[in-house]
């Protein structure tokens, strides 16, 4: 069991949100955006700026000469790969990269990716008029950080939630609870509240497993609740196709979004695969 | 070296009455070297003739080098018929997809998925090989040196130079010469356009006094103006290019899939009247057309 000033010291250790981050996802929601305005915040970030120019330089993209400014990068390979390496790496740059005993970081980002992915997809459609598409994404992306607050300071202790998850039905949620006295929600929604992200996007990371429970309803935890579910339901069909995800349980609320079962309305987003291929392809080489 | 224009037809195939004359198929070029090597650029719709009439001599050899995968680069490969023979060899050159993470072979064999095409790439009967090419890498194929650049496009796009005893040809894939991002009001206007001068001499040191050259041309100039970061040149940047590299002769290809016989033709005309032409023999890409070096 952990206290609550224990939890309130680990969010408080965790370094600030790069507000370049933001930016580079709000930016690149829009299709046309400024090439000028994409270049400026990138270079306002020097880890960022270091980080893109280390990835344009590798041998994975095999130039003849050396790029040595993001503006040069935007002639030499094009702002479109600079966007897309920009995203790719502002994504990552959104959870910390310390390592995180007792989780797998590679699954963790995975279903992360989708999550926000999915949460991208299923709002653009359904949310009323102007929609921030990169809110919809982040607040997929980072609905499990409380997570890694827990593998990063509570390694042991966060096993042995992994370890105890058959005595509580795998029930995960009840799990933390029992062995942590709180869950990756609540933790998570306490660092995204540090880190002042907007309400809506700390309500969807605090209620994504209990949509019902929330003081206030919103597009953006109905998309990252739904994202949740959808994501599982993606892994298990892609790990063996034709798998249905029967124990999936969509709350009511959910579906009447939907407008439709979940799985007919996965089935229905075009370039689903695609999308997530794209994003998971950095995390080998980012 | 002979080079054929087997396609010169941008974004998408466009038979009809209005393009009889220069060509409906999209982007594929053939080179033979003077040993017989057998060289294909692009694999778009005008690969699938060319795939005939190379049958006709008998089994097969060849290599195909892919300037980028967009739809009009390869939409002619699934109908090669030489890749369902037994007893071909067929070499495929291009370039990894550092965004997508995907390699040559993905992306082709995804186009032949079952939902696209009745026959799978792990089915054709030919025997195929995937190589990734290295920018400024030159790839030996018979008696032809290839050197590929990468070119601005959205996508990875490589122009490749294809050289043979002194005889220098370049395509450029597709093409739009880096603009400046900035306003000239803006602070870094400066640094970017002194990028773009020494980007563009890149270019032209690469090709620097090319036999022939077939460059990217969708535009007029007037039209590039709403079409700008779209990836294509202009008559304007094609003669440019022309121009600060020396090029002896230049065809102009990826015609815009509006763009009727007759606009060419008027295109072309209007172009030869002007004053500040160099000295370079310019022409329209025909398909069909024969070009001996």
């Amino acid at each position: 069991m952990i206290s609550q000033q224990q939890l309130i010291r680990m969010v408080e250790s965790i370094p600030p949100f790069p507000e370049s981050v933001h930016q580079v996802l709000s930016l690149t929601a829009s299709v046309d955006c400024a090439p000028k305005a994409l270049v400026k915040v990138i270079e306002h970030d020097p880890i960022l700026t270091a980080e893109v120019l280390r990835l344009v330089n590798s041998a994975y993209f095999g130039l003849s000469r050396h790029v040595t400014s993001i503006n040069h990068a935007v002639v030499y390979v094009g702002i479109n790969t600079v966007k897309n390496v920009a995203i790719a790496l502002s994504t990552k740059g959104a959870l910390p990269a310390k390592n995180t005993a007792g989780l797998d970081m590679r699954q963790f980002w995975e279903h992360s990716l989708t999550v926000g992915v999915l949460a991208r997809l299923l709002a653009a459609p359904r949310a009323a008029g102007e929609i921030n598409e990169a809110n919809y994404f982040v607040a997929g992306l980072l609905h499990d950080i409380g997570k890694i607050l827990f593998a990063h300071f509570i390694p042991q202790e966060y096993r042995q939630v992994a370890e105890s998850l058959a005595d509580y039905g795998y029930d995960e949620l009840a799990t933390e609870r029992a062995v942590l006295g709180t869950d990756h929600c609540q933790a998570g929604a306490m660092l995204a509240e540090k880190w002042k992200l907007p309400t809506s996007l700390v309500r969807s990371i605090r209620f994504h497993h209990d949509v019902e429970a929330a003081d206030e309803q919103s597009p953006e935890l109905y998309a990252t609740a739904a994202a949740n579910l959808a994501a599982h339901l993606v892994s298990a069909a892609r790990a063996t196709p034709g798998a249905g995800g029967d124990h999936v349980v969509v709350p009511e609320v959910l579906r009447a979004w939907l407008g439709d079962e979940l799985p007919q309305v996965v089935n229905g987003i075009v370039g689903l695969s695609e999308e997530i291929d794209k994003a998971k392809a950095f995390i080998e080489v980012v | 070296m002979k080079i054929t224009l087997c396609g010169v037809r941008g974004s998408i195939a466009v038979p009809g009455p209005d393009t009889v004359r220069y060509g409906g198929n999209t982007t594929c070029i053939h080179v033979e070297g003077k040993d017989g090597t057998q060289l294909i650029i692009d694999g778009g719709t005008g690969i699938r003739a060319l795939g005939e009439r190379l049958l006709a001599a008998g089994p097969l050899a060849c290599s195909i080098f892919i300037t980028h995968t967009h739809w009009d680069h390869i939409q002619g490969l699934p109908f090669f018929v030489p890749f369902f023979l037994p007893g071909n060899q067929v070499d495929i050159y291009g370039a990894y997809d550092p965004i997508y993470g995907k390699d040559l072979k993905t992306i082709l064999a995804q186009q032949m998925e079952y939902c696209y095409f009745p026959v799978r790439e792990s089915e054709l009967k030919a025997k195929i090989s995937y190589n990734h090419v290295t920018e400024r890498q030159p790839v030996k194929i018979g008696s032809l040196t290839v050197t590929p650049l990468l070119v601005n496009h959205p996508v990875y796009n490589f122009g490749y130079r294809i050289e043979e005893d002194g005889k220098v040809f370049f395509f450029t894939g597709d093409y739009e010469p880096p603009y400046n991002i900035y306003e000239p009001a803006d602070e870094d206007y400066e640094d970017y356009q002194r990028l773009i001068v020494q980007q563009k001499k890149t270019l032209v040191d690469f090709i620097r006094g090319a036999d022939v050259v077939v460059a990217d041309t969708q535009y007029t100039l007037a039209e590039y103006a709403s079409r700008k970061g779209w990836g294509h040149g202009t008559y304007d940047s094609s003669i440019e290019m022309a121009r600060m590299a020396a090029v002896k002769s230049m065809y102009f290809t990826h015609h815009d899939p509006n763009r009727t016989d007759d606009q060419l033709d008027a295109i072309f005309s209007q172009l030869q009247s002007r004053q500040d032409l160099p000295a370079t023999r310019f022409a329209v890409a025909r398909e069909g057309e024969i070009i001996e070096l």
